[in-house]
């Protein structure tokens, strides 16, 4: 553990009952660093998500952010320390605009809290930056309308939009590019990659494609267990990740 | 004190079985449906004043299966008419549906019965003292309010357990739209769920209008002690709501009849408070002025530290 | 949806000060309406009924910031309304004791700041869950505490409860509290006070989260906020207001039962929110002020007035779960978008059968009422323009057959008619 980790995770394991689904990982993800996760259908990326971002408590184990042990704090605790998710399903305020839904994104960490005393749209400071991460997501015509009416690749850029809004420092993004199709997909991983330069990314991704053209490093997951965690050409040529996961899928 | 002791815990059973019958067909509904019915004690209401007015016509026997049956049909239809319409918008509309219609059905039943307590009685074959302790008779109708509650529980479960319908409930229970798509028409479950449901609701509301009363408070009165042992027993468990019910009678019948204070806890010690303290009100608090928030209570605390309640298998 | 863009894009092309022309308009119009409304209705009967419906004014709306802002379904709103209420009839007989204390205006400030304290109190145990928890915790606290009231008898006063008289204390404005409107103006004055404060609440970043929350209490975590503080501090405040709503409510009536803490209390605010219609602001205001009407004129005509009330709560659940604020706003945007153009004729007749068949509900409801709680039957009954003999058959046939003939023209004609008529002219989507 040296001071250019961002988040680390020590022996990670999440039973259900007597379903082991997370068994003992260990990750370590320097600041800066572009990881992808990956694994077949069931490997427990989702489960890990949850497991850092406190939607679900870990059985044993440690997570590190920044040094300092998250596990098993409620979400608001860690987003609030600087780690901020997206959800594989879209999950927004379906009932408010573009502009309210990044503006309630900015509020605590604008350090606007509980406060009942000031008007939100007498906010400047909160105005701009949802003004500008409005334009960088190419949803500025979009900015009242509804976030339930936008189409599917808009919320899922809105998605991204509200998880970066409160400038946390690590960012889990939960298969950005689902359901999308190549050129929708191929502008999300541009808008990740412009709007994420100086954050730490954690990716779990099913497009290869999007995987090998983004990551710095990959860590494969299987059956709660990593198998590998290298450079990405690396991975590659692994013959157990191929045996395991790659194999047909690679050509 | 070995007599109000064994008295109490009599009376205390009988309550709670009275409360079982009621909370039995609530927690089935709620299980099933979602639905937090606030209506259910109405259906308890109109079991009592049906069985009253047409034991008038039939005697009591006739009416004791008569009157459910009509109150289920009832049932039947308001889940068909006004539930089912209400439904779509979400489970808040359903319960407020449940708690406009308590007020209709009151004033309905204001209407046709008017505001004085009906006299429902004990019918003749019934009413002869089963039998004598410490000198005091106890009716045989109490008896039947038990045996009756008994057959309720024994057939509830049997039916849940044991036969095709319970199972096509059960499965509804958890997953409707995997019972939909088997072939089973999942509406049509829960309209006789809901008839079913009001009916049990009834039957406790034939016996039970008697051995309380019958007057169109009733309902109002019943209502939110039914919900605290639905929520006590854990929503959707009938072994809970026997459980709780039978806790919950005892208890109150207890405070009721022991008439106690912390002021004669403390006379025992040589311990007194001024009559002129701060806390001389709580001090002097006999317990047959705190029986009635016990219940309420219960469910506070209940809530507070175990909101699955006793049985409850999910959180409510 | 495009009206709130165009009305966004209009905001934005015109000059400031019809802009705040446009957001003070609705608040100027509220009080020229309440100042003037005594110079048409000033028996001490209407007035007392127009300082009850300014009380419940502010009482629904404190109700709505739990239900319609933040999602929380109360069944004990009325314990911090009645709390506060005795707190500010503690306050009030204090003054008479000792004739020193705070000047009238400003004693449903300990209203206020009773409800608050309640509301820190019972809030930090109710709000850690929302849903059929917070529910059930909220109606087995409002027991608790009405319950309680046989308990308590010194501070509530007992079956008879607690009297005070609003003419003792002092007054900022040197105004006398003898007669029915100087009352109803300070309880407008303060009225107009928490609507507007509770209004602004909307808009600041708890108010914000406070939707948040109801809608996506995830999301809202994972944005940094707990939704359990979102729900605690709306909740206090809703207190808040409903302690305010009480204290004004002992100034007007001078004397409070335990009554104000129960279950009738809290269902009956329940109901004027819902009925008003939870998703817009003035919802509650026009329900509170409906159900106080019908409360205080309805009682007086028909002794089935609280049928009638339970009926319009059924039927508005029913079939217009945005209320009736909700509705009519509804309304007004499609008419003006022009989505009406072509239909409301057929509307109109649709409305018609409506109202023949509501006709014959009446009819039969007022003949039932006369038939089963009359002294005697017999005797003749006026309705409407009629004189009627309920024991005969006659006016039941008519009565059920108007009732039966709307209902039936309404379901297999203009009902078909009007949709076809919205079809023909490309409205409603």
């Amino acid at each position: 553990m040296s001071d250019h980790t961002a988040l680390a995770l020590h022996g990670l394991t999440k039973d259900f009952g007597r379903a082991k689904i997370i068994r003992g990982v260990d990750l370590d993800v320097p600041r800066g660093e572009r990881h992808v996760i990956i694994g077949p259908n069931g490997a427990g990326k989702s489960t890990l998500f949850n497991l850092i971002s406190g939607r679900m408590e870990p059985t044993s184990g440690a997570i590190e952010l920044f040094g300092r042990g998250i596990g098993g704090l409620p979400p608001h605790r860690i987003n609030r320390m600087g780690l901020s998710r997206s959800f594989q399903v879209t999950n927004l305020f379906q009932n408010m605009t573009v502009m309210q839904n990044l503006r309630c994104a900015l509020l605590w960490s604008r350090g606007h809290g509980y406060a009942f005393w000031k008007l939100v749209n007498a906010q400047p400071d909160v105005t701009a930056r949802a003004e500008e991460l409005m334009e960088r997501l190419n949803l500025t015509a979009k900015r009242d309308v509804q976030a339930s009416l936008l189409t599917y690749a808009e919320q899922r850029a809105l998605e991204i939009g509200a998880t970066i809004a409160s400038g946390a420092e690590v960012l889990l993004l939960d298969e950005p590019t689902a359901g999308m199709s190549r050129s929708e997909a191929d502008a999300m991983v541009e808008l990740i990659r412009e709007i994420t330069q100086d954050c730490t990314l954690v990716l779990v991704e099913h497009d290869l494609g999007v995987v090998f053209n983004l990551a710095d490093r990959i860590t494969v997951l299987v059956y709660g267990e990593v198998i590998a965690s290298d450079v990405p050409e690396a991975v590659r040529a692994n013959a157990a990740v191929q045996e395991a996961y790659l194999g047909t899928e690679v050509h | 004190m070995l007599e109000t002791i064994v008295f109490s815990l009599l009376n205390g059973l009988l309550y709670g079985m009275l409360l079982f019958m009621l909370s039995s067909g609530l927690t089935l509904i709620f299980g099933m449906m979602g639905v937090l019915n606030f209506a259910h004690a109405s259906f308890y209401m109109l079991g009592a004043y049906f069985a009253y007015t047409i034991g008038l016509y039939t005697g009591f026997w006739v009416a004791l299966f008569l009157a459910p049956v009509a109150v289920g049909l009832i049932g039947a239809a308001v889940e068909r008419f006004g539930l089912r319409q209400v439904h779509q918008f979400g489970h808040v509309p359903e319960l407020l549906f449940t708690f406009g219609l308590a007020y209709v059905v009151e004033e309905l039943v204001r209407l046709f019965w008017g505001n004085v307590p009906m006299d429902y009685r004990v019918p003749e074959a019934l009413d002869f003292p089963l039998f004598s302790l410490f000198g005091t008779n106890y009716p045989a109708f109490r008896a039947f309010v038990l045996v009756v509650a008994v057959v309720m529980f024994i057939g509830l479960w049997v039916l849940l357990k044991r036969t095709r319908a319970g199972l096509i409930i059960q499965a509804s229970l958890s997953r409707p739209d995997m019972v939909s798509a088997l072939g089973h028409n999942v509406p049509q479950v829960f309209t006789w769920v809901f008839a079913f449901g009001t009916g049990l609701a009834a039957l406790g509301g034939v016996v039970g209008g008697i051995q309380l009363v019958t007057e169109p408070g009733m309902a109002f009165m019943m209502g939110p002690i039914v919900f605290v042992v639905v929520v006590v027993g854990g929503l959707g468990s009938i072994q809970g709501a026997l459980i709780a019910s039978v806790l919950i009678g005892v208890l109150q019948t207890f405070a009721l009849s022991v008439d106690w204070s912390l002021a004669e806890l403390g006379a025992l010690f040589g311990y007194a408070v001024s009559q002129e303290s701060f806390f001389a009100t709580l001090w002097y608090l006999d317990t047959t002025r705190i029986a009635p928030i016990l219940p309420y209570l219960l469910l506070v605390l209940m809530l507070i530290f175990r909101p699955r309640g006793l049985m409850g298998k999910r959180e409510t | 949806m495009s009206a709130s863009q165009t009305n966004a894009r209009a905001l934005a092309d015109t000059p400031v000060a019809r802009v705040w022309l446009q957001r003070a308009g609705p608040w100027l119009v509220a009080a020229v309406i309440a100042l003037a409304v005594p110079l048409f209705m000033h028996s001490s009967h209407a007035l007392t009924m127009l300082s009850h419906m300014g009380v419940m004014v502010i009482f629904a709306l404190s109700y709505n910031m739990l239900l319609g802002n933040t999602g929380l379904l109360s069944f004990g709103h009325a314990v911090y309304f009645g709390l506060g209420g005795y707190m500010a009839m503690h306050m009030l007989r204090y003054i008479e004791a000792t004739g020193f204390g705070l000047p009238l205006e400003l004693v449903p400030l300990v209203g206020a700041a009773g409800g608050l304290l309640f509301g820190l109190i019972f809030g930090a145990v109710s709000t850690r869950r929302a849903g059929v928890v917070f529910a059930m915790i909220s109606l087995g606290i409002g027991e608790l505490v009405s319950s309680s009231s046989l308990m308590f008898t010194g501070f509530f006063g007992g079956e008879s409860g607690l009297y005070g008289n609003r003419t003792v204390p002092a007054s900022l404005v040197g105004a006398e509290y003898s007669s029915g409107l100087s009352t109803y103006y300070l309880v407008a004055v303060w009225a107009f006070i928490a609507a507007l404060a509770m209004y602004l609440l909307r808009k600041t970043p708890l108010g914000w989260m406070a939707n948040a929350v109801r809608d996506n209490p995830e999301r809202a975590q994972f944005v940094g906020y707990s939704p359990q503080m979102v729900r605690f501090f709306q909740f206090v405040l809703a207190s808040f207001f409903a302690g305010l709503a009480g204290g004004l409510f002992i100034i007007v009536d001078e004397i409070i039962t335990a009554e104000t803490v129960g279950m009738v209390q809290s269902g009956v605010v329940l109901l004027s929110a819902y009925i008003g219609g939870i998703l817009v602001f003035i919802g509650p205001v026009v329900g509170a002020i409906l159900v106080v009407f019908l409360e205080s004129e309805l009682s007086a005509i028909t002794n089935a007035w609280l049928l009638y009330f339970g009926l319009l709560f059924v039927a508005v659940v029913m079939f217009a779960p945005q209320g009736l604020a909700g509705l009519a706003l509804q309304w007004y945007g499609a008419w003006r978008a022009g989505d009406w153009r072509g239909s409301v004729a057929a509307r109109l007749y649709a409305a018609g059968s409506m109202l023949v068949a509501f006709l014959g509900l009446v009819a039969v409801i007022e003949m039932a009422y006369h038939l089963f709680q009359h002294w005697n039957p017999e005797q003749p009954m006026g309705l409407f323009m009629f004189t009627v003999n309920v024991t005969n058959a006659l006016p039941w046939l008519l009565a059920f057959a108007v009732l039966a003939a709307g209902i039936a023209v309404f379901i297999f004609h203009a009902r078909p008619v009007m949709q076809r008529a919205i079809h023909a002219s490309g409205g409603d989507r």
